[in-house]
């Protein structure tokens, strides 16, 4: 790239979606209001596990407003919801896929699951007549444990999964791991719980949908992260309707960390609905429905060793994970704690035999499936806690071990299936620690004791795996879809451009990131760039964003389109100058005959394309619009190291993180100020898990617990710092804009860091082992227990 | 049974005849066409929802839009000048990429302001202490807390 395309790449450029976000001019889906619509309410079970006798619409249908009452038993033709991945067992076989009813069939699985759509002219009216649907459960045990529903005796929620078991598979050489165990010098082990979660973007879910009788075709507003996902499973799977007679679209949505990947139950009973009542469908999940219903996330439980030499060399790591798939396999479900997990066990360390054995499990609560991360918080937690737990058992220090282990070399083949194509560990970790000050640790530390507060401090190097993914070895692991993404660059006569992405913009910034790109490019203003996204009406079919693939798959697609409009530009200028293709250079917006003082501008050549009058037409097409697919060779591997300080008040068990330091490789960075942006993000989410969130059902009657804001503690204002951040870059060496990805980065570190930093703190107090998050409640406990023992 | 309601919103008088349970968040929304001010919750948690109700920061999902009578309400759409120009605290939440999503982003500000003019000269942690009523999942709150800061400022305070 030439300077003035390097002064717009790596430029904090404000972004351009801001202005309609902060004058009240964004359109979420809520904002949707079309003329005549109707509105849905959804009757949800109150009990985790019944069987449903009877339900008798008739009072509900006479009243006032309603227009139609629906249940599963009206959604003849309609098929189950599907799963994307299929995982196949130690035992050779296809995971338990048991149906996915979009409607309840005969019974209900968890709080919160679908059992009537009611449709009518005002919210209050659909809601008032819900409350007159009558229902008759027989209520049956429930089990809300991932581990407590694979024992003997546990209430069997599925016909088609015996003993709640989905799968168990196994990933690494069993052997191999065994035998290093054998001669270790050292084995630490940890039992972890890696606590459930609820994603809680502020903006509920929601969908209208629209039925079109003149030509027999579906609108869908509805706030989701992939609209063409979207609409080929519910057309192709669900629904069987004509793919092009549906249109999605995802406008602007209000964060989707995950939860608005999937195809849920609502939209698809409303898509179907809207034909049968005819008129527009409108619904808006209240906060207490999307606590019960859109997929939760994590819920691990997991005993993971460490097998290390007498030099804190690791030599093998052995995992077993349980972990909790709900009570139906939500889209992605089954692939989180299987290939975006156990795949990522080696971490940033040379360990050379890995073996990791995972068991999903049914049980009586809402689907779990991705929430930022994704797996690879899991792993990293299980990773970076073991490695703290074998610095604490060796007496190594904490960056130390982790130095005497570092993958130096790539590419590098991990025994988890990965090649990592880039990294270097040393160098987040060192800028890390001397963003940390970690050598003025020990002053802090005495400083806090002064003030009776436990001081500590922990590290987590972590990577994971992003730019999602080569379909041919995402396919080969069962993935049951396609995962490229799809650019579209139209330049319009007058010069500007229209970019179409596959990728989609909850947040990220997009229009910005992406415009800076095509502008770098193209020599154009960012002004002169507008980027669309979110409508499969209008943008090429793409995969959407999740896995932090948006830059390095979404962005890779625009670059390609952009490489073909390069090369069909130098294809006029070469006309219009007189000259053989190849004497034409194409910088800084102009194209130019190599080694002379001739060109013609962007601009100009994007006008003869549309106004062809001297224009080789016999060998090329006017216009000047390109589209390209990019699907991405490998993943690609972000990686780094964050360092949390905490101060604990033993009196009261309250834990304050007094210091956090993120120090990451992301490639190379379009925009630093976007960057940075996800990164407090995520890692906000990340100490919202660490010290604050926990889902709770209650174990015996299957109610969830922590249904509302004042029951989930969700991260404020007041309970975390201000971050310090930083990147070093190794570019990513098989996409050309070398970039790796962000946008999890935060909620994959934090947890373990800070948790080992709870953990440092509290060796002062005797406590070995806490659980996330480390409340005031538990830390309390922890500390007064260890004072008995 | 319908009620007349008549208020002032973002300067310009409004009267209406609504169902006496409307809160005025709805009645924002759904009679008004300003759907800047947004729902989030059902428990007057997170803020979204925030306006000025004579110059006080409410949670506009905590009120009916009868308690609004004769009050003056000032949402998102009304900060901006007439030629579209920000307010101060707009084009800080710009300026310091305050934002994400945008969803929580009409409340923050709303809290924002209101915010800095009972506390000019804010500090960080009193900054943190005041935005706890409106949540945001996106930006982790650090840019937030910078915006206001610069806002602040930029407002003279």
């Amino acid at each position: 790239m030439g300077a003035t395309e390097q002064g717009v790449i790596g430029q904090s450029i404000r972004r351009k979606e801001d202005y309609r976000f902060l004058t009240g001019a964004g359109q979420y889906t809520a904002d949707v209001y079309p003329q005549h619509h109707s509105h849905a309410y959804f009757l949800r079970s109150p009990h985790a596990h019944a069987k449903i006798r009877h339900i008798d619409t008739t009072k509900a249908k006479a009243a006032p407003g309603v227009l139609a009452v629906f249940t599963g038993a009206d959604l003849t033709g309609v098929n189950g919801l599907p799963c994307g991945w299929l995982i196949t067992g130690t035992d050779g076989k296809p995971m338990n896929e048991p149906p996915h009813p979009v409607l309840a069939q005969g019974k209900v699985r968890y709080v919160g699951d679908h059992v009537a759509l009611v449709v009518a002219e005002t919210p209050n009216q659909a809601k008032d007549a819900a409350e007159l649907i009558d229902v008759d459960y027989e209520v049956l045990p429930a089990v809300v444990n991932c581990v407590e529903a694979l024992k003997p005796g546990a209430p069997q929620i599925h016909d088609g999964a015996p003993g709640n078991k989905c799968y168990t598979w196994a990933l690494g050489d069993k052997a191999a791991v065994d035998a290093a165990f054998a001669s270790a010098a050292q084995v630490s082990k940890l039992d972890i719980v890696n606590n459930r979660l609820i994603p809680n973007a502020i903006e509920p879910r929601a969908a209208v949908a629209t039925y079109n009788r003149a030509d027999d075709s579906y609108e869908l507003y509805v706030a989701n992260q992939n609209p063409h996902v979207e609409r080929l499973l519910m057309t192709a799977f669900v629904l069987s309707l004509p793919e092009h007679k549906v249109r999605v679209i995802a406008p602007d949505v209000g964060g989707g960390f995950g939860s608005k990947i999937y195809l849920y139950a609502e939209e698809t009973a409303m898509v179907w609905a809207s034909k049968r009542v005819n008129r527009p469908i409108k619904w808006v999940a209240e906060r207490s429905e999307s606590f019960v219903s859109d997929a939760h996330g994590r819920d691990h439980v997991t005993h993971a060793e460490l097998a290390l030499d007498k030099s804190g060399k690791f030599l093998a790591m052995r995992v077993h994970t349980t972990a909790n798939m709900g009570a139906y396999l939500s889209t992605f479900a089954s692939c989180i704690p299987t290939i975006l997990y156990a795949t990522l066990l080696a971490g940033q360390y040379t360990t050379p035999a890995i073996y990791a054995e995972v068991t999903a499990s049914f049980t009586n609560t809402a689907p779990v499936d991705a929430y930022r991360g994704a797996g690879r918080p899991e792993a990293t937690y299980v990773v970076e806690r073991l490695v703290h737990q074998a610095a604490v058992d060796t007496g190594i220090a904490q960056d130390e071990i982790r130095r005497r282990n570092f993958i130096r070399s790539f590419p590098y083949q991990t025994p988890v299936a990965l090649t990592y194509d880039t990294g270097n560990y040393d160098a987040t970790l060192d800028e890390a620690m001397k963003m940390a000050d970690v050598a003025g640790f020990a002053t802090r530390k005495a400083e806090a004791a002064t003030r009776g507060t436990l001081r500590g401090i922990g590290y987590a190097s972590y990577i994971e795996a992003c730019g999602l993914a080569p379909s041919n070895i995402a396919g080969a692991l069962g993935a049951r879809a396609g995962l490229f993404e799809a650019g579209e660059v139209r330049v319009h006569p007058t010069g500007s451009i229209t970019v179409f992405t596959g990728s989609h913009s909850h947040g990220q910034g997009h229009e910005t990131t992406f415009a800076q790109i095509v502008a770098a490019r193209l020599g154009v203003p960012v002004e002169n760039v507008d980027v669309v996204h979110g409508d499969t009406g209008r943008v090429p079919f793409g995969m959407g964003t999740y896995g932090s693939r948006s830059l390095a798959v979404g962005g890779t697609a625009i670059v390609k389109a952009l490489d073909k409009i390069v090369a069909k530009g130098k294809k006029i200028a070469a006309h219009l100058l007189e000259a053989a293709e190849a004497d034409i250079e194409f910088k800084d917006g102009k194209f130019t005959v190599a080694g002379t003082d001739r060109s013609k501008t962007f601009g100009e050549i994007a006008l003869t394309a549309y106004v062809p009058h001297n224009y080789p037409l016999d060998k090329l097409e006017p216009g000047l619009d390109e589209t390209a697919f990019y699907d991405p060779t490998n993943f690609t591997y972000p990686a780094g190291t964050h360092i949390c300080e905490v101060e604990i008040d033993p009196d009261t068990g309250v834990v304050q993180v007094a210091n956090f330091v993120a120090c990451d490789d992301f490639g190379n960075i379009i925009n630093p100020m976007i960057v940075e942006g996800q990164v407090h993000g995520g890692l906000t989410q990340g100490i919202g898990q660490a010290l604050l969130e926990r889902c709770v059902y209650d174990p015996e009657s299957g109610q969830l617990l922590t249904g509302s804001y004042m029951d989930y503690a969700m991260p404020r204002a007041d309970d975390v710092p201000s971050f310090k951040v930083g990147t070093k870059v190794t570019p990513c060496t098989h996409n050309p804009l070398g970039a790796k990805g962000c946008g999890e980065a935060g909620a994959i570190g934090a947890p373990a860091a800070v948790m080992n930093a709870v953990h440092d703190a509290l060796a002062a107090a005797g406590v070995k082992y806490l659980d996330m998050p480390a409340s005031p409640h538990r830390v309390w406990q922890a500390i007064q227990s260890a004072k008995k023992s | 049974m319908a009620i007349s309601v008549s208020l002032t919103v973002n300067g310009k008088p409004v009267t209406a005849d609504i169902d006496p349970r409307t809160l005025l968040v709805e009645f924002l929304r759904t009679h008004l066409g300003l759907t800047g001010t947004h729902v989030g919750c059902d428990t007057g948690q997170c803020g979204a929802c925030t306006v000025h109700v004579d110059g006080q920061a409410i949670k506009s999902c905590t009120i009916l839009a009868v308690q609004a009578q004769d009050a003056a309400v000032t949402t998102i759409e009304g900060l901006a000048a007439a030629d579209g120009t920000m307010h101060p605290m707009q084009a800080a939440f710009k300026e310091c990429h305050g934002l994400q999503c945008g969803f929580c982003t009409p409340g923050m500000v709303m809290s924002a302001i209101d915010l800095v003019e009972r506390h000019p000269k804010a500090s960080e942690q009193t900054i943190r202490d005041e935005l706890e009523g409106n949540l945001c999942r996106c930006t982790g709150y650090h840019n937030i807390v910078k915006a206001v800061q610069q806002g602040a400022a930029a407002m003279g305070k």
